[in-house]
Formats: C-alpha cells, sequence, structure tokens
C-alpha cells in the first residue's frame, strides 16, 4: 500500500459518494460498495456513537434520531484527532450553537457543556478534597489570606439559562416538568470520590470560586464575588463549596 | 506457548464497567480480563479504580484499538507514551494490538481499517512493531483480522505476513478465530486451510466472540466482526481444532455490543474452558 492508496480509502470514508476506492475487489463484485459500506458505517456511527455516550442528557432533550443526525454532521466536519475518544467532543457545544435545527433551544450548547464538565470530572486525576475541619485551625485574622486549591475534578460553569435544573430533570436527577422560574444558572461539578455531582451554585458562587480556581486568596475572591452579587454570603458559599468537595488544599500567602 | 504473554492459560473475557458489581460480589472463574487501552487514558475516576481492583484477583491483557499499526504513516509517539503509561501502571500480563490502520493524517477514524499484504507493507508493520516493542520495553502480539475486500496489490497470503512478522519481530500473534471464520466466509475460502497454514507456535492468545449474518450485493453471505452476539457453532469448531493442535491457550471471550447480563457471558466464558480442558485430556491420553 502506497500512502496514496491508503489516503484514497480514508478519503472515502467520511467522504465520497460511497463509491469504492479504486485498487479494491471482492471474491463476488468488482464494485464491493455493500462491503466497502461496512467501514463507512463503522466510522460514522462508531465517531457519532461516542458523541452520544458523552452526552445523553442533550440526546433526551432532541430525542435520539435528531442528536444522531447532528452528531453525524459534527463528525463529518470534526473528526477526532486522538484515539482517546474520552476526550472527543472539544467543538461540539460551539458545533451546536450554528446548528441551525437546534437554534430554538438556546440552552442546548450549555447543557452539551455541562456534559463535557461532567465527562471531565469523571477522568480527572483522583484526590482525596479538602475536608472542612482541615481549615477550621486557620487563625480568623489569617483567613482572608488563605489560598484554596480546586479539586481536580472541580469545575464551574456560568450559564443565561437554568441549566442545571435542564440537566437534572432530563438525566433522571429530578423530575421532569416545566421550569417556573426561567433565570440563569452556574453550576459547580465535583467528584470527590467516585460519582459525579452538579451542584447550583448560589448568586456570587461562581465569581467567588472562579476566582479561588484563578489562586485569588479568600480575601479577594470575596471581593470579586460581592461585586457580582452584594447579596453574598462567605460562609454559606465557602461551607457549600467545602462540603461539595470543590477543594484539594489549602494554603497561606504568608 | 509463545513467550511474549504471561496469560494463564485459561479462558478469559473482556471486561465492560456494567459487570463489574456482579464480578466483585464473588470469585469468578476466569482466568484474565481484557480492557481496551483507550478506555483507561484519563488520569483517575471510576474506570481505573475498578480497573485496579480487578487486577488485584486476576490477570490483565491490556489491547490496544488505536495505535494504527498498518499505517503507512508514522506512529503517533503521543500514543505511545499513552501506553506505555498505561502498561508501566498496571503491568499488564500482556499487551496485543492489531495488524489494521485506524487513523490517517491526524484523523482517528475509530475503525479496524484492513491493509494490502506487499513486501512495503510488511517492512513497514515490522518497522512500527520494533518500534512498540522497543518503547513499552515489552513483547506484544498483534492480531489476525477480519477483512470484508481484497486489495488488488495483495501478493502476500495472510498467515505468511504475519508469520513473516513474528519472525523478524519476535512479537507473538493473537489469533482471533472468529476474524478468520468471518474473513474466509467473506472471500469464499476454506478457514480450516487458513488455520493449516497459520503459525501457531507463535500464538499467545486466541479471541472468540460473535458475528453479524448479512448479504452483499451480489446475494452471497456477508460476515461482519460485530462483537455483539454469542460465539458462532462453526468457530467453536474451528478453535477446538486449533486447541488440538496448539494445547491449552489464554482464550479470550470478547463481547462489545448488545451487552449481555454477566451469567451470559461468564458462561461463554466457561464453555471455552470445556474446550481447554478436553484437548488438554486428549494431550494426555
Amino acid at each position: 500500500m502506497s500512502t496514496a492508496t491508503q489516503s484514497r480509502f480514508a478519503g472515502a470514508l467520511l467522504g465520497g459518494d460511497g463509491a469504492v476506492p479504486r485498487g479494491l475487489t471482492s471474491s463476488t463484485s468488482a464494485t464491493p460498495t455493500r462491503r466497502f459500506a461496512i467501514y463507512r458505517n463503522n466510522v460514522l456511527f462508531g465517531l457519532s456513537g461516542a458523541l452520544t455516550a458523552r452526552y445523553p442528557a442533550a440526546e433526551k432533550v432532541v430525542g435520539a434520531e435528531f442528536f444522531g443526525a447532528m452528531a453525524r454532521e459534527f463528525v463529518v466536519g470534526h473528526p477526532p484527532t486522538s484515539p482517546v475518544l474520552l476526550d472527543y467532543g472539544a467543538g461540539f457545544a460551539e458545533f451546536v450553537e450554528t446548528f441551525e435545527a437546534a437554534s430554538e433551544l438556546a440552552y442546548l450548547p450549555d447543557l452539551i457543556r455541562l456534559e463535557d464538565l461532567r465527562t471531565r470530572a469523571y477522568h480527572a486525576a483522583d484526590a482525596s478534597p479538602l475536608e472542612p475541619r482541615q481549615i477550621a485551625a486557620v487563625p480568623p485574622e489569617k483567613l482572608s489570606e488563605l489560598v484554596l486549591v480546586l479539586h481536580p475534578a472541580a469545575a464551574i460553569m456560568r450559564s443565561p439559562h437554568p441549566v442545571v435544573t435542564i440537566w437534572a430533570m432530563n438525566s433522571g436527577e429530578a423530575e421532569l416538568g416545566p421550569i417556573e422560574n426561567w433565570a440563569e444558572e452556574d453550576a459547580l461539578v465535583v467528584r470527590p470520590q467516585q460519582l459525579v455531582h452538579v451542584h447550583r451554585l448560589p448568586p456570587g458562587g461562581a465569581a467567588f470560586l472562579e476566582a479561588l480556581a484563578s489562586g485569588s486568596p479568600l480575601g479577594v475572591a470575596l471581593e470579586a464575588a460581592t461585586a457580582q452579587a452584594a447579596s453574598f454570603d462567605l460562609s454559606a458559599n465557602l461551607a457549600g463549596a467545602l462540603n461539595a468537595g470543590a477543594f484539594a488544599s489549602f494554603d497561606l500567602t504568608s | 506457548m509463545n513467550k511474549a504473554t504471561r496469560l494463564p492459560l485459561h479462558a478469559g473475557v473482556g471486561f465492560k464497567p456494567e459487570h463489574f458489581a456482579a464480578i466483585d460480589a464473588a470469585p469468578q472463574p476466569i482466568g484474565f480480563f481484557e480492557i481496551h487501552a483507550e478506555n483507561y487514558m484519563g488520569a483517575g475516576g471510576p474506570p481505573h479504580a475498578k480497573l485496579k481492583r480487578l487486577h488485584e484477583d486476576y490477570a490483565l491483557s491490556i489491547h490496544g484499538v488505536g495505535l494504527s499499526i498498518g499505517s503507512m504513516q508514522a506512529l503517533d509517539r503521543d500514543h505511545l507514551a499513552r501506553l506505555k503509561s498505561l502498561c508501566d501502571r498496571y503491568e499488564p500480563e500482556s499487551f496485543s494490538e492489531h495488524l489494521a490502520w485506524s487513523s490517517h493524517d491526524n484523523v482517528f477514524l475509530n475503525d479496524l481499517l484492513p491493509l494490502p499484504y506487499t513486501e512495503a507493507t510488511l517492512a513497514r508493520v515490522v518497522q512500527h512493531v520494533d518500534q512498540v516493542q522497543s518503547s513499552l520495553g515489552r513483547r506484544m502480539l498483534l492480531e489476525t483480522p477480519s477483512t470484508y475486500l481484497i486489495f488488488e496489490e495483495s501478493t502476500i497470503a495472510e498467515a505468511d505476513f504475519l508469520r513473516e512478522i513474528a519472525r523478524r519481530t519476535g512479537c507473538g500473534l493473537l489469533l482471533d478465530v472468529n476474524n478468520v471464520f468471518v474473513s474466509a466466509t467473506n472471500h469464499r475460502l476454506d478457514a480450516r486451510d487458513y488455520l493449516a497454514s497459520f503459525p501457531l507456535d507463535c500464538v499467545g492468545e486466541i479471541h472468540l466472540s460473535g458475528h453479524a449474518v448479512t448479504t452483499d450485493e451480489t446475494g452471497a453471505t456477508l460476515l461482519i466482526d460485530a462483537h455483539d452476539s454469542p460465539v458462532a457453532d462453526p468457530v467453536w469448531a474451528l478453535y477446538e481444532k486449533v486447541v488440538e493442535r496448539l494445547g491449552r491457550v489464554a482464550t479470550l471471550v470478547e463481547w462489545d455490543n448488545d451487552l449481555p447480563d454477566w451469567p451470559v457471558l461468564r458462561r461463554e466464558a466457561e464453555a471455552a474452558e470445556v474446550v481447554l480442558d478436553r484437548a488438554a485430556r486428549k494431550a494426555a491420553a
């Protein structure tokens, strides 16, 4: 096989009109279209199937047929570049943003982003979460200098849509029903042990955790959160994030 | 027995996370578990927790499905490094990959694609197997493919092609008896002839699995390597003949799609163990 033979074969898998590349034959027919179609199907449906497995809530929202068609279109335009399919899906949310047939579902790309974070958390490095009692010993006057290191699985996401509620309703975590209060929701995704959890953050919570994630000490993070939401409750947010398993360790800046 | 593997000479199964709870609930009559390497290339989480637990009690075979050894293009060094890291982490009893390609021009196609058998492809595959074995610091098994098409440019019989790879690289072979039956049926050949010419002394592991039956545009039977059903009777018969010649050999039952409950898969492995026992008794008699 020359590289050219292989290129012709590869090019006829996701592209082309299904015609059998030159140089191939079979024991029964000189134009074995059905046989070559086995490879075309394996490639297209194997890869779109990987996306279906990765985004079960998005699939539930739009239905299997719609999701499959959307996923196959993404596969053809954006095939994976790595054999590690655990990572396949980068760019899918952006693709769905421009997918005409899904344009009425403005929240769908964010639902996909949330499911991306869940997959990322599932495969992230293991670490024991920081326990509330471990920072209890920090003297109160030092608290503003406390630097909290995010757990490897933890991630924060902001959305103008009720993305946590939509995800919960389409993943069996909450009963499916009308969403009374269609408001923005920010999410905290964690995997303290073996199970991935999605939490809805209170107002200012995302700004607070993003500041901590970037390495800012608690005092600076508090300012960022209060600038976002005047009602920001430091102790409730800190306790909530600690209990969720959002941090792995802490440090004192001085 | 080929020295490229340390797998126990018993029947094993392909591990699926869906079966973990049932497997972990009680000791299982299973010689080893095999995993697809690429599903364990995250840093941590449940996949590794389950695999670590499993490997405490059972031998492990790491089976790659994405290295693209049959490609005319260079191997992906990053992927080779990931495989090395996985093998270092688990020290599996065996590592295997396929005589196939799956990536081209930086696109991963997620299928085991065929190659023609020529002096040029032989030299390329030998070079790749050498590179894998030196990178991983271990010998590997190379698996026989299932094929649907014929390359007009092929000049070497598949069994001879594999024998020569094993001779030049010192790798062992993974004989997939279902693939042999699928390919032979698809190419209107006799699987027994293929097996008669196969270098059985290089075989370190056997794969068994189910296939799907369809037809091509001429109405001829076309078998697809689907891994979605029990091992078919003619494949069991071929397996028995191979084991009679080869003796006990590590044998894997693969079932990747339309997964059955654990007891069904376990019974398939037990059926393979019965064949191994019968062959061992015959050899002793």
